[in-house]
């Protein structure tokens, strides 16, 4: 059928620069770029090119410019370019859109329209880099009080004044920086990507988590900072792997797709992910929809607590759940279920796949269901039996601190953390031909991450946002991440409406306490 | 010494390195005007080797026990005394090309620009910086004085 549907980029190639090094034609696994053999001329064909950049970015002498396709239909508000590819593209596929990455729609972004407040006068601010400032924290239950006594066998002053607590704290995970690597699975991602992300995550003092691909015995020897994953399909769950982990998250959901499983095709398992998933090699990796275990709160409190069972209640549990229209309730329940974390999952999470019209259009924005989990959960007196973990389309430290400040304890990235590894935000995840060697399992694409320099990335990411995050809390006068988190008086709403304004519980720029 | 190393793992044969040898070696050091003027004329001085996904760049081992030193009729080919390199005088070559055969690493080629003389990696003689090394963007080719490779020791 001849496609009816027109290019997304135009690649520019200037001839008085390219030296047919043919770089772009080895670099693109779309074959944008292919040789003639005849002519022994490089060649370009737009209708393949994906807008990653990669050819661009290597070509050593800067010959290759992408840019949009100039070439526009007749201005629609209502019917734009977007939806009639999307329409000829159907009407030749008959199937169901798929996509990858977090939305790319113009939804309003609420942490733009959320103002940081700073000291003045009344208050002093503090010098970051001449003060000490504190971004270590923990993630867990904390108990409701805590009884301690002092050890009186010993008169010595010194001892005297050390407390000896009383009360048995449930199992914490100490992070250096409120900042975690979000769950990504092997086999979305490669195996070189989890190997950077751990490293980072070891050399930063955080977590990462393996999403619900299993832990790959090469990654073992970073257990101290591996969250392991329990999805709906279960892949590589066994006593390994809980023994490895600094903490369980049973995964109910993700923020780009809702209510909607996974699937990873079978030319994707290779006999490494089959190992490191334990399924056959070859075979689809279906994750259910739903974990058919769990139909009810009672439920989920029955997985909790023989997680907890397995791990000897020495680790704590999270709960991955995407942030739907009732999510304070659905947190109550999870929190009251048994769970020590809460991670939740806004509308711009990102995905390796998923149907584009569920990316596009379900869930909530990760800045209200902050806002409202805390509330609720303050409302219902629970807040300190589990921290919560926001997740969904973190770009920098200004909104890490606007989330801390609603209410989250810590965050989770996992697009700006692609990013920071060289991802394109192309959102072709889902055909297994990362360009950028990341979302793939192509043995020639992989091989173009090297995860000692997308470790070092990392590292300097979240060395960049922590000394950020630090300046800004300098700023407020705030010297311990701790003060600053749910402390929405700092915060005022510009360009907000009344009810946005409600469920963030927040001010209105200009008005004073 | 120091030498350049390869890690096939992060080899992606993109082929960069060759370009950066090319230019470095050039008259004109500039990339553009080097391919577009002086090209049939360039030759590289390291090798890619491909099979499918496996691939690295080779260049001179600089071998202590160099066979192609040995091979040499003219001492064109001879070891350099303060950086222990093997150095290649293009003056003395007469082009018999018993170091191509001799090679074991297929790494000294033929250059037909002038005269017919073989010629090798020179570590990048003139420059601080090795070309090769500085152009590969995944580290796949690093300079030092040996490797460490955990993923080696293991097999």
């Amino acid at each position: 059928m001849k496609t009816l549907t027109f290019p997304d980029f135009v690649i520019n190639r200037d001839n008085e620069k390219c030296i047919q090094c043919e770089v772009c034609v080895r670099q693109c696994a779309f074959d944008a770029h292919t040789l003639d053999k005849e002519t022994n001329k490089v060649e370009t064909d737009i209708k393949k090119c994906v807008g990653c950049l990669r050819c661009a970015t290597m070509c050593p002498t800067g010959a290759l410019c992408v840019s949009e396709y100039s070439q526009k239909i007749r201005k629609n508000c209502n019917w734009n370019e977007k939806q009639l590819k999307e329409l000829y593209k159907q009407a030749e596929t008959g199937g169901v859109l798929l996509t990858g990455m977090g939305t790319d729609k113009d939804y309003k972004i609420i942490w733009d329209h959320i103002l940081l407040d700073a000291a003045q006068v009344t208050n002093p601010s503090i010098d970051p880099l001449r003060e000490p400032m504190e971004l270590r924290t923990y993630l867990g239950s904390k108990p409701s009080k805590i009884d301690f006594r002092f050890d009186i066998s010993d008169l010595k002053l010194k001892n005297l004044q050390k407390g000896i607590l009383k009360t048995k704290l449930p199992p914490q995970l100490k992070i250096e920086t409120p900042i975690l690597f979000s769950a990504m699975s092997y086999g979305a991602i490669s195996l070189n990507v989890c190997r950077a992300l751990a490293q980072a995550a070891e050399e930063c003092g955080i977590y990462y988590n393996t999403g619900e691909g299993g832990l790959h015995k090469d990654l073992y020897k970073y257990s101290k900072n591996t969250i392991v994953q329990v999805a709906s399909g279960r892949f590589g769950v066994n006593p390994d792997y809980f023994e490895a982990a600094a903490a369980v998250e049973i995964k109910i959901g993700q923020g780009a797709k809702p209510g909607i499983g996974g699937h990873l095709p079978g030319e994707k398992v290779t006999e490494e992910i089959s190992q490191t998933r334990m399924i056959p090699s070859g075979t689809d990796a279906l994750s259910p929809a739903p974990h058919h275990d769990i139909y009810s709160i009672e439920d989920l409190s029955q997985l909790i607590y023989s997680l907890k069972e397995a791990t000897e209640y020495k680790k704590p549990i999270s709960v991955k759940v995407a942030a739907v229209h009732n999510i304070a309730a659905i947190a109550s329940g999870i929190v009251r279920a048994g769970a020590d974390i809460v991670a939740i999952d806004g509308i711009r999470g990102g995905t390796g796949a998923a149907p584009t019209r569920i990316r596009d259009n379900v869930g909530i924005p990760i800045e209200l269901a902050i806002a409202s989990v805390d509330s609720r959960l303050r409302e219902e007196g629970i807040r300190n039996r589990a921290s919560i973990i926001a997740a969904g389309g973190f770009r920098n430290s200004g909104d890490v601190v606007k989330a801390i400040t609603l209410g989250a304890d810590a965050v989770y990235i996992g697009t700006a953390a692609l990013v920071a590894m060289g991802c394109h935000l192309c959102q072709k995840c889902y055909t297994g031909k990362c360009n950028w060697g990341i979302a793939t399992q192509d043995p020639y694409l992989v091989k173009r991450l090297n995860p000692d320099i997308a470790a070092r990335r990392l590292i300097n990411l979240i060395k960049a946002w922590s000394h950020e995050i630090k300046e800004i809390m300098g700023g407020m006068g705030i010297n311990a991440i701790e003060s600053l988190r749910g402390n929405r008086l700092r915060l005022r709403g510009f360009d907000l409406h009344d009810n946005e304004l409600k469920i963030l519980d927040i001010k209105p720029a200009g008005e004073s306490l | 010494m120091k030498k350049i190393y390869f890690r096939e793992e992060y080899c992606m044969a993109c082929r960069l390195c060759e370009i950066a040898c090319l230019v470095a070696h050039s008259k004109s050091k500039k990339i553009i005007k080097a391919y577009k003027e002086e090209f049939p004329n360039l030759t590289p001085r390291l090798v890619i080797e491909q099979n499918g996904p496996l691939s690295f760049a080779i260049q001179c081992r600089h071998c202590e026990d160099a066979p192609c030193i040995a091979a040499c009729v003219t001492g064109a080919m001879h070891r350099d005394r303060k950086t222990n390199a093997v150095s290649h005088n293009a003056e003395k070559c007469v082009g018999c090309w018993m170091c191509i055969m001799s090679c074991p690493f297929g790494v000294i080629l033929r250059d037909i620009k002038e005269k017919k003389v073989a010629t090798k990696c020179d570590l990048c003689s003139d420059e601080k910086i090795l070309a090769c090394v500085n152009a590969c963007p995944n580290e796949a080719l690093i300079c030092a004085e040996s490797i460490k490779n955990k993923d080696k020791k293991k097999e």
